[in-house]
């Protein structure tokens, strides 16, 4: 039935998250698991947003303080914080953020254009916003999360 | 079409393998007749998958091959020492056409008629006057490409009274009808009529013609049945036997006569009786031979089934076995055949998977034990005691699992021997191979990678240990020298030994090279094995001038490096006049490493154990400052430099106390030493590697990861790269050029 009423534009689900007190929202195809907090390995020489790495069944799995990574303080883990377990092309990737919010479900065309603003981190890795219910949430472009392997200067 | 190639070249290394493994045999006086058997089925199967693939060139040796080892198989050559070797020579030649077919290139024509002379003048020396069509079509092969079997009939001609000999005897051309009826298990096993036609077309002159007649109307098709028939007449001066090959893939899955026509021997077929009408020329005893010939089969009890007389009657005789004899045929004669074990081909990622898996399955239930004695439950309870049972079953999945990726190193030894033979050639040495324990396992990515440094010792053995033949008998020895290739486990390790029964390592010779090249100092006190040990630094070599054989651009401490890359060992035994002996010292598999827990501010780190030479513990008396932040460390006389682990990873931006903490020394690939400060060792352990490329990226100073029993990861450390930067002195310490400043500081 929905899909015969937005014929126009693709609906996609898009997982919204807390950091600090804004909301972001990744892709839920992206998206393999959400899981808590558990402590991470730290990575000698790694830049100050990559928490470490965990086990995940087996695989070991980078944990990336997404606040950290877009220009906030880093994120104090507590017991409310969670994984994120995302798939970033060939690496399955953890990002940690404050808390799960909502499942939301929009069609193409209520995602608007970053608006142009000057900050750097805004330009690298929020490739849209959208407003729902006088929330204003940003759309996180998952590739530029892990360090560049030339950019890895510790 | 690729993929059914890629297999074609897969079976081809196992039977090259098979080749050589009873070629050796014989050399060695084997003379069970199922080895023979075995050499010729495996050249029977390479010429086969050959043909299938128009390899012409290997098809063309592989015949004249396969005809010399039938004499051999039907004692009409004689098993000696010269035939083997020319026959081993030929099992080196068809194992470069194998290669140089399947990398789509080209052999140089003149080794492979070389060659494909001296098989046939070896069958010509034998068996010539029994045998002429043997010799000639060997001739053939020497005039060129024409691609055309002339008659190989052969081993039947001593018990020849029957119609094989009558087509033998008669060099001409033969009129043959053929009549193939393809059952539909043909279809069903993938073979396809047109290939066998053409395989046909190339003994002779072919006419086809199509039998339909059984073809129903379309309602009625089955569309997996099988409906077409083919009369084929086909003038040849190939034997019924070769005719008779061109169907070796469809054997039992099709309806097959094959009539000569215009034999002046056809009478004597009529008058034998009819068993079954088959066809309208010619009536044989179908059924009548194939009994003889299971008789034949039952009473050699698996062995010698090839026995020349049986053979004459059931191959150049019995025509198409009728569909019911066949399968009893084919039984009797997969009984006949030494038991094989079946096997399956899994691909390897999958096998990897499986491993991955149960590396997982044992962390969780060492987790799982944890947590059941974190929750008070005594060791007597019911939950605990299912857990033990657990804790086995999943080690002996893990070790069945381990075993899945194991190989025999036959593999690897397997090659030896025509390496042997070529550097013995070149070199003008005589060498003995001895080889023992094949048949110990090991992983394959070990086994995969244990080729070229066991290659590499054993030319060095024969060029540099191994004297020249006129050199031993003045020595006393045998003029034939004795390399000995040994594998075998010992405490969870697979070792291999290279022996050699020359002259032992010239330590003066050695000595001199190393100060020659600035290696050691003049006045250096070095004990033997110190000495020996010089082999293994880069860019030593004692070989006067650089020979063809050894002097590849690779020395020892390239095999050193390599061996250390697969987490190995390798040392030394020399005595002077007796022989050298090395030996490799390698894990059993490289998804796990045994390794040394540590603890490095609060972080739990591995050491790989086979980095590790031994561990100390620094007092304020042997601990020395070098620079502004630089340490060296005493160990006996010399000095090594302290690195702190938790500072080089940037754990810490203090270095601790060196005499608060544990140092381990260590050894990179190339001898470097250095000494790893760390707070404390928790232990030695296995772990299962870990990458953490796949979802990372490399990490200098990080080799691997892996993860512990209580489920945390922890980092594997790279030896190599900390010794190589170790990078944290704030202001950079002029780096010690020369030994001096250490003396001075040790004043």
């Amino acid at each position: 039935m929905s899909d015969l009423l937005h014929t126009s534009g693709q609906r996609r689900e898009l997982i919204s998250f807390r950091i600090g007190a804004q909301e972001f929202c990744v892709d839920i195809m992206a998206v393999r698991e959400i899981r808590g907090w558990t402590s991470a390995t730290p990575i000698p020489h790694s830049p100050n947003y990559v928490r470490g790495v965990i086990n995940l069944r087996g695989a070991v799995l980078p944990i990336v303080d997404l606040a950290a990574r877009l220009g906030f303080a880093i994120t104090e883990p507590s017991a409310r914080s969670v994984i994120i377990v995302t798939h970033i092309g060939e690496r399955t990737v953890g990002l940690l953020v404050d808390a799960v919010s909502d499942i939301l479900t929009v069609s193409d065309e209520v995602i608007q254009p970053t608006p142009d603003v000057t900050c750097d981190t805004v330009k690298a890795f929020v490739k849209g916003i959208l407003a729902v219910d006088d929330r204003l949430i940003s759309l996180i472009s998952l590739d530029r999360v892990l360090p560049d392997l030339e950019a890895e200067a510790a | 079409m690729e993929a059914i190639k890629a297999t074609f070249f897969q079976e081809c290394e196992e039977l090259l393998a098979d080749l050589e493994a009873g070629l050796l045999a014989l050399e060695g006086g084997d003379t069970d007749p199922e080895t023979v058997n075995a050499v010729f089925r495996a050249v029977h199967s390479v010429k086969g998958g050959a043909g299938a693939f128009g390899l012409e060139q290997l098809v063309r040796f592989a015949h004249v091959f396969e005809t010399t080892l039938d004499h051999l198989r039907s004692h009409e050559l004689e098993q000696t020492a010269h035939v083997l070797k020319v026959m081993l020579r030929a099992a080196d030649l068809l194992a470069d056409l194998v290669r140089a077919a399947q990398s789509g290139a080209h052999l140089d024509e003149a080794r492979c008629q070389a060659l494909a002379e001296e098989l046939v003048a070896l069958s010509g020396d034998h068996a010539a006057e029994s045998e002429p069509m043997g010799a000639a079509s060997g001739a053939d092969y020497l005039l060129g490409d024409d691609f055309d079997f002339k008659p190989l009939q052969v081993a039947f001609t001593d018990s020849g009274d029957g119609a094989g000999g009558a087509v033998m005897d008669e060099p001409g051309l033969t009129d043959w009808v053929i009549r193939f009826r393809p059952l539909a298990t043909l279809y069903l096993k993938a073979n396809d009529p047109a290939l066998v036609l053409r395989e046909l077309e190339r003994l002779g002159a072919l006419e086809v013609g199509l039998e339909q007649s059984e073809l129903p109307l379309l309602d009625d098709l089955d569309p997996e049945g099988a409906y077409l028939a083919w009369t084929l007449r086909l003038r040849t001066s190939a034997s019924e036997a070769d005719i008779r090959e061109a169907f070796e893939f469809v054997d039992g899955d099709c309806d097959l006569e094959v009539t000569a026509v215009a034999d002046p021997f056809a009478a004597q077929f009529e008058e034998e009786p009819a068993a079954s009408p088959v066809s309208s020329d010619v009536e044989l005893d179908v059924m009548a031979l194939i009994q003889r010939a299971q008789a034949e089969v039952a009473s050699s009890d698996g062995g010698d089934i090839f026995e020349p007389a049986a053979l004459a009657e059931i191959a150049p005789d019995s025509p198409t076995p009728s569909p019911a004899a066949a399968p009893a045929a084919k039984t009797a004669d997969a009984a006949a055949v030494a038991p094989v074990t079946t096997t399956i081909r899994v691909d390897l990622d999958r096998v990897d998977r499986l491993i991955n898996l149960v590396g997982e399955l044992v962390i969780n239930q060492a987790m799982l034990s944890q947590r059941v004695i974190e929750a008070g439950l005594v060791r007597s309870s019911n939950v605990a005691l299912g857990l033990d049972d657990l804790e086995q079953l999943t080690r002996e999945i893990q070790d069945s699992v381990m075993a899945i990726r194991a190989q025999p190193v036959k593999s690897v030894f397997q090659r030896m021997p025509r390496l042997i033979r070529e550097i013995a050639a070149a070199t003008g040495k005589q060498v003995r191979l001895v080889t023992e324990g094949e048949g110990t396992e090991v992983d394959k990515t070990v086994i995969e990678r244990l080729t070229d440094p066991i290659t590499h010792m054993i030319r060095n053995a024969i060029d540099h240990g191994l004297e020249k033949p006129a050199d031993r008998v003045a020595a006393g020895k045998p003029a034939e020298g004795m390399v000995k290739l040994s594998a075998f486990h010992r405490s969870g390790r697979i070792v291999i030994e290279i022996t050699d029964d020359g002259a032992g390592i010239d330590r003066k010779r050695v000595r001199d090279k190393a100060i020659e090249k600035g290696l050691i100092a003049a006045e250096a006190v070095l004990t033997d094995e110190e000495t020996d040990n010089l082999l293994f630094m880069p860019g030593f070599s004692t070989a006067s001038a650089i020979s063809d054989i050894s002097g590849r651009g690779v020395g020892m401490d390239v095999v050193k490096r390599s061996v250390q890359g697969l987490g190995g060992r390798i040392t030394i035994a020399s005595r002077p006049g007796e022989g050298s002996t090395f030996t490799l010292s390698l894990p059993l598999t490289l998804a796990v490493l045994d390794g040394m827990v540590v603890t490095v501010d609060g972080h739990t780190l591995v050491a790989p154990l086979t980095a590790v030479i031994e561990t100390l513990q620094p007092k304020p008396d042997t601990v020395r400052s070098l620079g502004p932040s630089g340490m060296v460390v005493a160990v006996r006389d010399a000095f090594v430099p302290l690195i702190d682990i938790g500072a080089n990873l940037g754990f810490r931006s203090t270095p601790i106390d060196p005499c608060s903490g544990v140092a381990l020394l260590v050894e990179n690939d190339v001898g470097g030493h250095a000494a790893l400060l760390v707070d404390a060792i928790q232990g030695q352990r296995q772990v299962v590697i870990k990458s953490l490329e796949s979802n990372y990226q490399q990490v200098d100073g990080i080799a691997a990861a892996t993860i512990l029993g209580d489920g945390r990861v922890a980092l594997i450390l790279d030896v190599d790269a900390i010794i190589a930067n170790r990078r944290p002195e704030p202001t950079p310490a002029p780096a010690p050029e020369h030994n001096p400043p250490l003396l001075a500081t040790a004043s």
